[in-house]
């Protein structure tokens, strides 16, 4: 019995290993969202034409919250047309687009505006307490906020058309 | 022993005073810099909001705390934090905000409750256990104790008048 | 054709490499010389061929060679010529390379050293080292192969990472890896006698030297770190615990342990099972940091890529364990101890705490490190584990290791008699608690600082008692003063390269307690001509300039620094690179022995009408690496060939 206690110690580099070799299956920067499932955090910003743009005014309506950035590349430049097209198809349905510029200047988020033809509501948050409210950590990071106005989910990174859908549809569907 | 001695000192001396000098001139830390700038007004030292940014990872970069990171992220999480401790809020409804944001995640050192008072826990459990295995294994080497200076065996009287006596024939000779 | 040609070249030394750890453990197996002989020759070839691959990969660098996918994605036509060929270490292949070709050399080294001193177990050690270099070389072909084509070639290349375009670049990766590969040498060795059953003090004394040169290279590698954080990332620290740069600094620790343990094997015969399995553990931790660093397994600023890399070499370090370990356990029965003690207060006592504390520290960053990982995996729960963490727990072991680094060196072995302990520590520890009374007297109310201030005062006492009692003894003979230290230096260089290094390791204690304690930092906007004030210094903002450099764009800030009277102008600035997303911070510093003045220059108006600054003022920074340079200089005494014994 007792020859048999030293192979303890290479066995104990087993768990170890096993642990290491889980971490593959993650990754570190997918953090998921504390906010998911309570009630979006409210903001009252202006356009960078001056007009306001709350939160609380699209009540009732499905909100897709985009967070960009006119130096985020590549991401922000893959998601804009998926972003455009999501807007032309949705917004007679009862969603409201709105985007979040972050960290940026004037100038190059207009020309980035301009550059995808965007039409819904842009609004800069100057010194970041929108996005901290909403727990970003990167962009472009979208969320999805239902009817009654609580987030119901959230996707980092560049969205595409697919992922916009199956996240509006069934929000859509839902009676406010 | 003097001339060790004043070797030793000086050579303490030489070591202990620039640190003690750079010490009296050092401010205290918690004393608010000035600065002829347009500062915002606010009643929050400096110390007080690296204190709670010490304590918070910054997001967007590996292991920098919120203090450190040069980053814009950063400066505008140290914004928000004297804003928040301006406007009344403790040190810890600070961090319970970002805690509520973001996540545990945000804490650069877990809570010292539940799950995660483990990574506290098991170091410290490691070093007794590695304190108890070397005071085990210094017992073990020292089970012979005494043997350097063990008395020598008491000598037979007989043996004693023989080594005498051989002795002493050999002084003769 | 260049592709071609070092793709080649690689697949040929991984032959070799394979055949020639197959020859040697053959060789070793039946004894036969010429098949020893052929590994020889096998790793001498391997040997050429990486170094044509280096020297390959350096030609493609530093002729614009686009069409070798590294280089384009590491160079472009604006890289200055030096980084061109420090930038072929910069990435992931290119670590690999360098890695590969140190192994090599080493290898050869090995080689020439103890092809004739060490008979039986040399040709094993020969060929754990070609196994381990195959290995490397099977990552180069498979996972990470430098000599990728690319197509269609590129015009331009995308460039090196800014961050890396720093004369720390070019040091900092080759110290470490020396280092690291270094330790591969007695493990090695170590392999060797656990294999032919011969785990008595060969194996130790083969490899002394080996191993104290591999521990220097770590610390210089890491201290190379440090300085590189602090001068180029811009946060004013020098250590931030990144996952990575705890996977260099655990071997480190366990390799700190190891060479102070070997000394009691050496003199005693003891704990010879708890060295190979410090070895063991070392050369592991050397392999878990490579894996730390280029699986993505948990994110860090140095982490290269993800991909089938993570899994060779987890794969590996799996194998390493497990055969190593195994091999211990199989050999269990020869490890007897021979060792006896009579009293617990003794050198060998200290050694052991020294032991116990550097492994638990190592045990800490360790179970820190993975801890995420552990939460993430028990409970679905992502957490974080930071400065804050283990600041707080190794802070106390490693202050507590750098009061044995006093008390070790001069108690006696075996058993420390009363008169002993009196003889050599009464002067240090009075001296120690003056020391903390004076601090607390100048002001500092930091327990840990005051601490830190007592625990070095009594070390430095303790050596400068051995050293003074020692150069007297020889005055009494005759010597005269120079002769008789210098004489001292050199017989027992040992020794007292071992009291440098002590004393190296106190100035860095120093300046780390003096950085954590008494650095202050603000931040603040300033408007052109207004100024900050710190510390006692004044910081005027002078204005912005804009400056186009040949492979970026720089905006520089003028701030005029003064305490009293003008001491210069410092020029921070934030340099956009076209392939990079954010701008990257230069920091600009003015370093002093008590102080360094640290200036981040952070958002700006367009018009250069003001300015976001981060100010600092760092205490005793500049110790940490006057220290290092003692350090280096203790190492190289210690490493000096042993003199005859001569009075």
């Amino acid at each position: 019995m007792k020859r048999l206690w030293r192979w303890l110690i290479p066995l104990a580099a087993v768990p170890v290993l096993v642990l290491l070799a889980y971490g593959f299956r993650l990754s570190p920067r997918d953090i998921p969202s504390p906010l998911v499932g309570r009630p979006a955090p409210g903001f009252a910003l202006a356009t960078l034409e001056g007009a306001p743009l709350e939160l609380a005014t699209h009540r009732g309506k499905v909100v897709v919250l985009n967070f960009w950035a006119s130096w985020c590349y590549p991401a922000c430049y893959e998601e804009a047309p998926a972003l455009a097209r999501a807007w032309e198809s949705y917004k007679d349905r009862g969603v409201m687009l709105v985007g979040i510029n972050i960290q940026d200047k004037p100038d190059p988020a207009r020309t980035f505006l301009t550059r995808f033809g965007h039409t819904f509501p842009n609004a800069p948050d100057p010194a970041g307490r929108v996005s901290v409210d909403y727990g970003v950590y990167g962009v472009p990071e979208t969320f999805f906020i239902d009817r009654a106005g609580r987030v119901r989910g959230k996707h980092v990174g560049a969205v595409t058309d697919a992922i916009v859908r199956d996240r509006v549809e069934p929000l859509l569907r839902e009676r406010g | 022993m003097s001339r060790r001695a004043a070797a030793a000192l000086a050579l303490a001396a030489s070591l202990a005073l620039p640190a003690g000098a750079s010490l009296a001139r050092s401010p205290d830390p918690g004393a608010a810099p000035s600065a002829a700038a347009r500062a915002p007004a606010s009643t929050v030292s400096e110390a007080a909001v690296h204190e709670v940014a010490a304590e918070l990872r910054c997001v967007v970069c590996q292991a920098l705390s919120v203090a450190d990171s040069p980053s814009e992220t950063a400066h505008q999480m140290r914004e928000i934090i004297r804003d928040r401790l301006a406007s009344g809020e403790t040190p810890e409804q600070v961090k319970a905000y970002f805690v509520d944001k973001y996540g545990l995640w945000i804490l650069l050192a877990p809570p010292r409750r539940g799950f995660t008072l483990l990574v506290w826990v098991v170091p410290f459990a490691a070093l007794l256990a590695g304190l108890a295995l070397v005071a085990l294994l210094l017992r073990r080497w020292s089970r012979r104790p005494g043997v350097a200076d063990a008395a020598p065996p008491p000598l037979d009287p007989e043996m004693r008048q023989r080594i005498e006596r051989e002795l002493s024939d050999l002084g003769t000779r | 054709m260049t592709a071609d040609l070092g793709y080649g070249m690689t697949l040929i030394a991984l032959g070799l490499a394979v055949y020639g750890g197959v020859a040697a453990g053959a060789g070793a197996r039946t004894g036969r010389l010429a098949l020893i002989e052929s590994a020889q020759h096998a790793a001498l070839g391997v040997f050429v061929l990486v170094t044509s691959c280096f020297a390959l990969l350096t030609y493609a660098f530093l002729t614009f060679d686009f069409s070798v996918r590294y280089v384009a994605t590491n160079t472009n036509l604006g890289t200055p010529f030096y980084y061109r060929i420090t930038g072929v270490w910069g990435a992931l292949e290119g670590s690999i390379i360098l890695w590969s070709w140190m192994l090599a050399l080493y290898t050869i080294i090995l080689i020439v050293r103890h092809r004739v001193g060490a008979r039986e177990l040399y040709p094993w050690a020969l060929a754990t080292m070609l196994g381990i270099l195959a290995f490397f070389l099977l990552v180069m072909t498979v996972a990470a192969p430098p000599f990728q084509r690319q197509a269609p070639v590129p015009a331009d290349g995308r460039g090196l990472n800014p961050l890396l375009e720093d004369t720390g670049m070019i040091t900092h990766p080759v110290a470490l890896y020396l280092g690291f590969t270094g330790f591969t040498v007695p493990f090695a060795f170590a392999m060797a006698a656990l294999i032919t059953g011969r785990i008595g003090d060969t194996w130790l004394v083969l490899t002394r030297r080996w191993t104290i040169v591999a521990w220097y290279f770590l610390s210089l590698g890491l201290l190379i770190g440090g300085w590189w954080s602090y001068h180029v990332l811009g946060w004013g620290g020098y250590w931030a615990w990144d996952p990575v740069e705890n996977a260099a600094f655990m071997p480190w620790l366990t390799g700190t342990a190891f060479l102070h343990s070997v000394m009691i094997q050496e003199r005693r015969r003891m704990l010879r099972l708890w060295n190979i399995s410090l070895v063991i553990l070392t050369f592991g931790l050397t392999l878990f940091g490579t894996f730390l660093t280029r699986s993505g397994v948990i994110a860090s600023v140095h982490a290269f890529t993800q991909g089938s890399i993570g899994i060779l070499f987890l794969g590996f370090l799996a194998l390493v364990l497990l055969t190593a370990l195994g091999l211990v356990a199989w050999r269990w029965e020869t490890f007897r101890s021979e060792g006896e003690l009579d009293s617990v207060v003794s050198r060998e006592s200290a050694f052991l705490l020294n032991n116990v504390l550097l492994v638990a520290a190592a045990f800490t960053v360790f179970f820190g490190t993975v801890f995420p990982l552990l939460s993430e995996a028990v409970r679905g729960v992502k957490v974080s584990v930071g400065a804050p963490f283990f600041n707080q727990v190794n802070i106390p072991l490693f202050l507590s290791l750098v009061f044995l680094m006093g008390v070790g060196p001069l108690i006696a072995w075996r058993r420390a008699s009363l008169d002993n302990l009196k003889r050599n520590f009464l002067w240090p520890v009075a001296l120690g608690i003056a020391a903390a009374a004076a601090a607390f007297a100048l002001g500092v109310r930091s327990l840990l600082a005051a601490l830190t201030c007592a625990t070095t005062v009594f070390v430095a006492a303790t050596i400068a008692v051995d050293f003074t009692r020692a150069t007297r003894a020889r005055l009494r003979v005759g010597e005269s003063l120079l002769p008789a230290m210098g004489g001292l230096l050199l017989r027992h260089n040992r020794r007292y390269g071992g009291f440098v290094v002590h004393l190296g390791i106190l100035i860095i204690a120093l300046g780390v307690m003096g950085s954590h304690a008494w650095s202050v930092q603000t931040e603040t906007t300033l408007h052109r001509g207004e100024t900050a004030e710190l510390a006692g210094y004044r910081f005027r903002f002078d204005g912005l300039t804009a400056v186009e450099e040949s492979n970026h764009f720089k905006v520089v800030g003028a701030f005029t620094v003064s305490n009293g009277r003008v001491l210069g102008v410092l020029r921070p600035a934030k340099k956009f690179y076209p392939q990079e997303q954010a701008p990257i911070a230069y920091v600009d510093y003015r370093l002093g022995l008590r102080e360094d003045l640290y200036l981040v220059l952070g958002d700006f108006a367009r018009d250069g009408s003001q300015a976001t600054i981060k100010l600092q003022v760092n205490r005793l920074v500049s110790w940490i690496w006057i220290g290092g340079v003692v350090l280096t200089l203790g190492a190289l005494l210690a490493i000096l060939p042993e003199r005859h014994k001569s009075v």
